[in-house]
């Protein structure tokens, strides 16, 4: 409404170096890690106090988790190739490289999505065991996450992205907050493909 | 008082008051909405004190309101007993005081105290207002959901609450939106806090009340996502049918049940005490900010060790979160495990003994303005004080076993919420009321509130500490009647819970005075009724929009009052040195 009455939302106060949304993503991060962290240590909690664990290549697909872990690692990337192209002042090259992340992120969701269908075929359910509702919830808790960074980011490929005729260095600092958040989401996965596939 | 920057902007009737992105009108919003919550939170537990005193006597008079499905005959259902304890606990702490500390007051006073326009994210801060008002909604609507409310104590604890009725899911729903709330509002507090200090406001500076909700925004970021961790597992148990806190071979009423097993129910504990002990600091924290604010202007003395206050501030919200199994002495964690949260559990009094000390020695040798901000930031001190120290006992395993689940505990921790943390917020109320209006509450009416309420409240909480020293478990649907060891104190029911009814009865005057002096107070002569130095006291009254007509600028610490050779006894902050 009135951007301009609040300082430091697009350049950086000089004492912190940082500007305000950057600061907020952060600790939003800081509190997302608890909140994998407190699943992640359940996990731990739920496995030591069980009598037969199984290991998680037996049940579940590791090739296809392989697949989907170089997806999401290459969507990180043209993620950051999207933000950098934006600092260089090449636009076209921006719109190319998120809606590949885009992209990136809705073929993880499709093979995601493949693999519960497989699962719910062979009947099995979060009710079926322990293992099977922790790999269910995790999972799911983050591709909820996955789905809610693709929003972000197809809006800042659409609507959003007409900020750059305004205010570029605006729209630059968006694409970097909403980059780190992306890059959380990929690292959740990366923790979540050996504890959950391989160990 | 009109707004210089902003004056273009005429804003609609649903922009101002109702979808407003201007930190004041959300405080004010936050305010309202959960002095009804706690209003309504007490009116719940005044019904239970009815079944307390008199067990199975009907509720006269309005008893027969609630059905027949809660209150046949006007008789008081365990079940419905079990709803009424259940949410009063959630209402009071999720939707009453939290929200009225750091939702009302931090968004109202912070971004004036450190001479800021707004909240750094303006439209997150509505966001978290409408998050929170939906949570409240959600909670009270549980209250028809089939089989009633959440019933299953404020702690929620597994299995009881996996097999419990619909209201339980309706529970975990509403924590979720009242999580996303105060995660929204935490991030806003600290990047506000960070960012949007004024020129020559330097962490130093900040008034304690700052510190505190800087401290508290830090808790409630890293101590709720688990909570809400736990929520989700929940939500997976009792929908999904899932056993994350299901053990093998559980049997209910004979039955086997038709699980996958391998869960804990210790696990829950687990999580929900990461968050529900350091929230106890979070209803403490804003409290002894408020009441920083309002003992050194009052004494018209700088806060005795202010930086001594902040280090402990910041050791307080550390240590925090490593004190949560002392909640859990008795669920057999090992001895190992207990002796290291006995151990961090008498480190983290020492902070707090600190800040106490602090606010006494302040008192020492001012001269004293006995308003009623200050008799409710003055009784504060010896009502925490009495909390905390009897939490020490419940600190150490070897108490712990004894008192564990009695009326103790609720004796102990309602001193400390509420001639403790409540009294602070009505301290803050009385305090800052004139800077949102122009106009002060009456005094005599102020007074009426606070000495029929401060006797009231010991009333109702010292007798608990009896019972529970004598073993009275805690919710118990008949008071105690039918144990043979309750049998020496079951009399005191009915005293605490007429001076429960009383207490209600002290809270009209304040009600009255609340509504009466926002249109016939007595108008504030200047913008700085009560000569303070800090800096919502230099915008027009009320701020407008933008909060201050001129930029701003900080010079000297938050409390120089009665500084030796100035012109007056106090010097605001933004007053330039010569």
């Amino acid at each position: 409404m009135m951007p301009d009455t609040i300082p430091y939302t697009t350049h950086e106060r000089p004492d912190t170096g940082l500007y305000n949304a950057k600061i907020g993503i952060w600790l939003f991060l800081a509190s997302e890690v608890m909140l994998f962290g407190a699943l992640f240590s359940s996990y731990v909690l739920l496995r030591v106090g069980s009598t037969n664990w199984p290991l998680g290549h037996t049940i579940l697909n590791v090739p296809i988790a392989t697949f989907n872990t170089m997806v999401l690692i290459s969507s990180s990337v043209t993620m950051v190739m999207a933000w950098a192209s934006l600092k260089l002042n090449n636009f076209k090259k921006y719109r190319l490289y998120l809606g590949l992340t885009v992209l990136c992120g809705l073929i993880f969701l499709v093979v995601k999505g493949f693999e519960y269908n497989a699962k719910f075929e062979h009947h099995l359910f979060p009710s079926t065991s322990t293992f099977m509702a922790v790999y269910f919830t995790l999972t799911g808790l983050h591709g909820l996450h996955v789905i809610g960074g693709i929003i972000v980011n197809a809006y800042f490929l659409g609507p959003g992205s007409k900020m750059w005729f305004k205010e570029p260095e605006r729209l630059t600092n968006r694409i970097e907050v909403s980059g780190l958040y992306w890059h959380f989401v990929d690292l959740v996965w990366i923790f979540l493909f050996p504890v959950l596939y391989l160990l | 008082m009109s707004d210089t920057n902003h004056s273009s902007h005429k804003q609609s009737f649903w922009r101002t008051y109702i979808f407003s992105t201007d930190h004041k009108m959300i405080g004010l919003q936050y305010g309202f909405t959960s002095l009804i919550f706690l209003f309504f939170g007490f009116c719940l537990v005044m019904l239970m004190r009815w079944q307390l005193a008199f067990p199975g006597q009907p509720v006269p008079f309005i008893g027969k309101f609630f059905g027949e499905a809660n209150m046949p005959g006007g008789v008081m259902l365990p079940e419905f007993y079990n709803q009424l304890g259940a949410m009063h606990g959630t209402i009071m702490v999720f939707l009453g005081v939290v929200p009225l500390a750091v939702g009302a007051f931090g968004n109202y006073i912070v971004p004036l105290q450190i001479g800021a326009p707004d909240m750094a994210f303006p439209k997150l801060n509505m966001a978290s207002y409408w998050a929170y008002f939906l949570g409240g909604v959600t909670m009270l609507v549980s209250f028809f959901a089939p089989g009633g409310a959440a019933n299953s104590g404020w702690t929620s604890y597994p299995p009881l609450s996996n097999i419990a009725t619909m209201g339980q899911t309706m529970w975990l729903f509403g924590m979720v939106l009242l999580i996303t709330s105060s995660l929204l509002g935490a991030v806003n507090f600290i990047v506000t806090i960070i960012q949007l200090r004024t020129k020559g406001m330097t962490f130093m500076r900040m008034p304690f009340f700052v510190w505190a909700q800087l401290v508290t925004a830090f808790i409630l970021l890293l101590a709720f996502p688990p909570l809400e961790a736990a929520g989700v597992l929940q939500l997976m148990d009792r929908l999904a049918g899932t056993s994350f806190f299901m053990p093998s071979g559980l049997v209910i009423s004979g039955q086997p049940l038709t699980i996958s097993g391998g869960g804990s129910p210790l696990l829950w504990q687990h999580l929900f005490w990461f968050l529900a002990h350091p929230e106890v600091y979070v209803l403490i924290l804003p409290a002894m900010g408020i009441v920083a604010e309002v003992i050194a202007n009052n004494t018209r003395k700088p806060l005795w060790g202010l930086r001594m206050m902040i280090a402990s501030i910041l050791i307080l919200g550390f240590l925090s979160f490593i004190v949560w199994a002392h909640h859990m002495y008795l669920t057999g964690m090992g001895t190992v495990i207990s002796a290291f949260f006995q151990t961090t559990t008498m480190m983290i009094s020492i902070p707090s003994v600190i800040i106490l000390s602090s606010l006494f020695i302040t008192l020492w040798g001012g001269s004293i303005r006995f308003n009623a901000p200050m008799l409710f930031a003055l009784a504060f001190l010896p009502m925490f004080g009495i909390g905390g120290l009897t939490g020490l006992p419940l600190g150490l395993a070897i108490a712990d076993i004894h008192l564990h689940d009695t009326y103790y505990v609720i004796g102990h921790f309602h001193y400390v919420v509420a001639p403790g943390t409540i009294f602070a917020l009505f301290a803050g109320v009385y305090y800052w009321f004139p800077k949102v209006t122009g106009r002060k509450l009456n005094e005599a009416l102020g007074r009426l509130h606070f000495w029929p309420s401060l006797i009231a409240m010991n009333f109702i909480f010292m007798p608990m500490m009896i019972q529970g020293l004598a073993g009275v478990s805690r919710r118990l649907y008949d008071g105690g009647a039918s144990y043979a060891h309750a049998q020496g104190v079951l009399h005191l029911n009915v005293v605490m819970s007429v001076a429960a009814w009383a207490l209600a009865i002290a809270q009209i005057p304040f009600i009255i005075n609340l509504f009466w002096s926002i249109k016939s107070g007595e108008r504030v002569k200047s913008d700085n009724p009560w000569e303070a130095t800090t800096l919502e006291w230099s915008t027009p009254t009320p701020p407008p929009h933008g909060n201050f007509s001129t930029p701003v600028e900080v010079y000297r610490g938050p409390y120089e009052y009665s500084v030796p050779g100035a012109q007056k006894d106090f010097t605001p902050q933004d007053q330039p040195k010569v």
